[in-house]
């Protein structure tokens, strides 16, 4: 492991230690209204907290209307050496959408226009602020629909998806959110407008979406979206396969994976998990089972009967105590409907939830869940494990308390040993989440010094005074080519 | 700083004599629009890679990447040129976990190799690219060419997973991993694909492999114009037919293909020889699905006007599949001055593809027009001979190709020109903030301008 002081995510908690200047909040102010600006500390507090165990607040939270308006927010800000983050719904689970530095957030709420729907050619112009499903649900009619479908697709917002390049259940057949994105409108650090891809979709020279999306708002602001629309399959079936143990259950994937089945989604969840959220959402899945594994397969009709038998013959291999398929609409809704709900249920057994992302080789899985359980019995956790299993997404999720300091440095450590053996099995540190402010420090597990170089000379070729988004991505640890967040930008933030 | 021509001496000097040639008929064979390299270098490890580009970064010398050469003209001719580095030594799998359908290999791997290894696991890298025999994994990713499969396994993009490349300070770099999902630091591998050596030297490069189908199926269907074609193309979209590939192509395109099948003896498919267009589509499955789409697509040429169409002899879908794969090999071959383009649209309209035909009519070429699925269209003009009068005509016409596209929203790329002509039109797609912002890309991956300068168009 290379060298680099490594510090706990707690320690990063910061209150800012910005100040807004007043001349700066009067121009933010008349530029967007008092209306659109809030400066109140009891307001700024709301906005500390994503989804992640991290914090951060900002000193200022804005919430333009119009591209223009983002590049005239980021030119003032600019001009008084303030740092700025994007922010969409805030649903984020590495704290990409907090203010580590302090500063100016831009909350893309309420740019949340669905400026053009091409139905002929599959395309739709949106705004940051609008809502993934609200995408679907204004090409629906045209049997349409926007594939990548994070858990949180009710509220999290393109934008930050873009920002993110996030993931969901359905991503396994069909790519995450940077296989669905044509084009991009961006405000760069300087506030320059720039256009980037192309509404077909290939780039023109260099693949700059291909960059930009997932680069975490450290790069740009997003302020306009050409997403691709795909067309909704002829048939589906939503299959539940039953195991009596985690480990069958496990095989099963490796198995499916192995002959080339591709079901549209493939997601797993241990006995223990299933238990709770049966207990609140009544989906169907027996208490008494191990593991069950809920897939999915799409396309012709004669694909999905063939694919479910298939698959039903590798379960069954596999010693599947039973391997249930959804007879109509209702019973498919309710058997996602665990599934996606099954955060919220967690919530009723345990204060809080740490819910971790980590990726590894789909033929090491029933390794990995071996190791994640002997990891939670050397720290004294239940890790439960909810997660996407076609593609080798781990989410296990550590129930643990916040207000018992002792614990929470626990659950820290139980996180940081599991992702570790993610990459030592070949893995990666996140499949959907981000690295944000929740793993910058773990980078170092997996890239070199030359990689950091050369990462942060792309970094800092569109934000050289690290303005945007201080604080993310990169270890701030010296000499792991840390991005610096200037002592006069953040008092509470190690330089 | 060396002079060109005591490079190979002094290359030897840092990786040995045997990894050299500098012989005056070998430098021929890595001319890129007739300008020669000092040198060829053949490294056999990513380690002497990496010596060589140190060694030209010291030296203030031009590096190309180049795997099997077989699209050098694809990109503008590079400003300076003094070291060709030949990554064909490079050819080893170095990890493929065909449980978890990932694949880690050396970007000077042969594709038809790759694809023999792949198979006998039941599986494939579905890169369909031009010039399949002798392109190399590198090549391929590097040179940003269309695969003939992208309708169903979507471009290279989307299934490289990671990459490795040394970047223009000479250091071993990687992005991506080798999980099938994975958010990990920035994408750079993205920016490699189509860069053409610019940006850094592919070592290695991840993907994601598919499973290999258990059939597949293709079908051919003809029309009397373009319109009825694209009506043709346009309610297959509609219908979600899962189809692996899709293309229309126009009266001397299916000429061409006839002929060049008429030499080989191979399948012989009459309807290439008498109709206005055609539609080629090719599709995969088991029995039931492949056998459900040839019937749906017959139905569906049917209903779109006064279209014949008929399911292939597997014999001749391979064949015909391999024709359409490789249009760009004998389009930029069909005369003696050709103009090849490559239109990326978000529509491809009847009026797009007619306005080209008669614009190439009009300046007294012959043109052909292939349609490509994805909004692609190739598009091949062709003088007889290359004289003076010819060079202005294609030059007018590669400059309207670039406008016509740019007035539908899209862009055009040359794929291949007369020198001439590829050198008067430089530039004509990017905006000035555009070109910035590759600038800006391309200075953070090669601060000192070692790979390629001026590979790019714009001058980057």
């Amino acid at each position: 492991m290379p060298a680099c002081s490594e510090r706990h995510y707690s320690e990063v908690v910061s209150p800012s230690g910005v100040s807004i200047p007043a001349p700066l909040l009067r121009e933010i102010k008349s530029l967007l209204g008092e209306k659109n600006v809030l400066d109140k500390q009891e307001d700024l507090l709301l906005y500390e907290f994503d989804g992640s165990v991290e914090k951060g607040r900002p000193d200022l939270v804005v919430f333009p209307h119009t591209t223009e308006q983002v590049s005239k927010i980021v030119r003032l800000a600019a001009g008084y050496e303030v740092p700025i983050v994007g922010r969409g719904a805030g649903t984020g689970l590495s704290g990409g959408a907090l203010a580590r530095g302090g500063g100016v957030m831009i909350v893309f709420a309420r740019m949340n226009k669905i400026i053009e729907i091409d139905v002929e050619n599959q395309r739709a112009v949106v705004q940051p602020g609008v809502v993934n499903l609200d995408i679907t649900r204004a090409v629906e009619h045209a049997g349409l629909y926007f594939a990548p479908d994070p858990s949180s697709a009710k509220s999290c917002t393109i934008g930050g998806n873009v920002a993110e390049n996030a993931g969901g259940p359905h991503t396994l057949a069909y790519g995450v959110t940077t296989n669905h994105i044509a084009a991009l409108e961006l405000v760069l650090p300087d506030g320059e407008i720039v256009r980037v891809g192309s509404k077909q979709g290939d780039a023109t020279g260099y693949d700059l979406c291909g960059l930009f999306v997932g680069s975490e708002g450290t790069l740009a602001l997003v302020t306009e979206i050409t997403v691709k629309l795909a067309r909704k399959p002829e048939a589906v079936k939503t299959l539940l396969a039953i195991f009596e143990t985690i480990e069958d259950a496990s095989q099963a994937v490796v198995e499916i994976t192995a002959s080339g089945i591709t079901p549209a989604a493939c997601e797993m969840l241990d006995g223990w998990t299933l238990r709770v959220v049966e207990d609140y959402v009544h989906a169907g899945y027996p208490r008494d089972s191990g593991a069950v594994l809920l897939l999915e397969v799409e396309g012709l009709t004669e694909a999905v009967d063939g694919q479910a038998n298939a698959i039903h013959d590798v379960c069954k291999r596999c010693l599947a105590r039973e391997v249930r398929v959804a007879k109509d609409d209702r019973e498919r809704d309710l058997l996602w409907k665990g599934r996606k709900n099954a955060f919220g249920a967690l919530g009723r057994v345990a204060p809080s939830n740490y819910v971790l992302d980590g990726v590894i080789p789909r033929s090491k899985l029933p390794q990995a869940l071996e190791r994640i359980k002997e990891i939670g019995k050397k720290y004294g956790f239940n890790i439960g494990n909810i997660f996407h299993a076609g593609d080798g997404n781990l989410h296990p999720i550590v129930l643990y308390d916040p207000r018992d300091t002792k614990q929470f440095e626990r659950a820290i450590d139980a996180a940081r040993e599991t992702i570790r053996a993610c990459v030592e099995m070949g893995g990666a540190l996140t499949g959907e989440h981000g690295v944000g402010m929740e793993k910058n420090e773990l980078m170092s597990w997996l890239f070199s010094d030359a990689d950091f170089a050369l990462m942060r000379r792309v970094h800092d070729a569109f934000n050289p005074n690290s303005s945007l988004n201080p604080g993310k991505i990169f270890p701030l640890s010296k000499g792991c080519g840390e991005i610096r967040i200037r002592k006069k930008e953040s008092a509470g933030v190690e330089a | 700083m060396s002079t060109t021509t005591d490079v190979p001496a002094r290359l030897a000097e840092v990786i040995g004599s045997k990894r050299i040639v500098a012989a005056a008929e070998e430098l021929e064979t890595y001319a890129v629009d007739g300008r020669l390299p000092g040198a060829i270098v053949r490294p056999v490890s990513t380690e002497e890679a990496i010596e060589v580009v140190r060694f030209a970064r010291t030296e203030k010398l031009a590096i190309l990447p180049l795997g099997g050469r077989s699209k050098c003209e694809v990109g503008m001719t590079p400003d300076r040129y003094d070291i060709a580095l030949d990554m064909t030594g490079l050819r080893e799998i170095a990890h493929y976990d065909p449980g978890d359908l990932t694949l880690s290999v050396d970007a000077g791997m042969r594709l038809r190799e790759l694809e023999i290894h792949l198979k006998q696991h039941g599986q494939v890298l579905p890169l369909a690219v031009p010039c399949f025999e002798s392109a190399t994994v590198g090549g391929s990713v590097s040179c940003g060419i269309d695969s003939a499969l992208r309708l169903q396994y979507g471009s290279v993009r989307d299934f490289v997973i990671g990459a490795e490349f040394i970047d223009g300070t000479g250091q071993l770099c990687k992005s991506g991993g080798r999980v099938v999902k994975n958010v990990t630091g920035y994408d750079l591998h993205k920016l490699l694909i189509g860069s053409l050596g610019t940006l850094g030297v592919l070592t290695r490069v991840n993907f994601r492999t598919y499973p290999l189908p258990a059939i597949s199926g293709g079908y051919v269907a003809c029309f009397g114009n373009a319109q009825e074609a694209l009506v043709f193309k346009k309610a297959v979209e509609k219908s979600g037919l899962p189809l692996a590939n899709l293309e229309l192509f126009d009266q001397r395109a299916a000429r061409m293909i006839h002929a060049i099948l008429a030499r080989t003896e191979e399948a012989s498919l009459p309807e290439l020889e008498r109709e206005e267009w055609c539609a080629y589509g090719s599709f995969e499955g088991s029995e039931e699905v492949v056998r459900r789409i040839g019937g749906e697509l017959e139905k569906i040429t049917r209903e779109s006007g006064t279209g014949h169409s008929r399911i292939l002899e597997p014999a001749e879908d391979v064949v015909l599949g391999g024709m359409l794969r490789e249009s760009f090999e004998w389009l930029r071959w069909g005369a003696p001055a050709t103009l090849l383009c490559r239109l990326a649209l978000p529509e491809v309209t009847e009026k797009v593809s007619t306005e080209l035909s008669q614009l190439a009519g009009s300046l007294g070429l012959a043109s052909a027009v292939i349609v490509r699925a994805a909004g692609i269209v190739y598009l091949g003009v062709f003088a007889e001979t290359e004289n003076e009068e010819a060079i202005t005509a294609l030059q007018k016409m590669a400059t309207s190709a670039m406008a016509i596209a740019r007035s539908e929203n899209g862009h055009a790329t040359l794929l291949h020109a007369p020198l001439m002509v590829k050198r008067s039109v430089v530039g004509a797609n990017l905006s000035q903030a555009q070109t910035g912002l590759q600038q800006r890309v391309k200075q953070a991956f090669d601060p000192s301008g070692v790979f390629a300068p001026g590979r790019v168009v714009g001058g980057i």
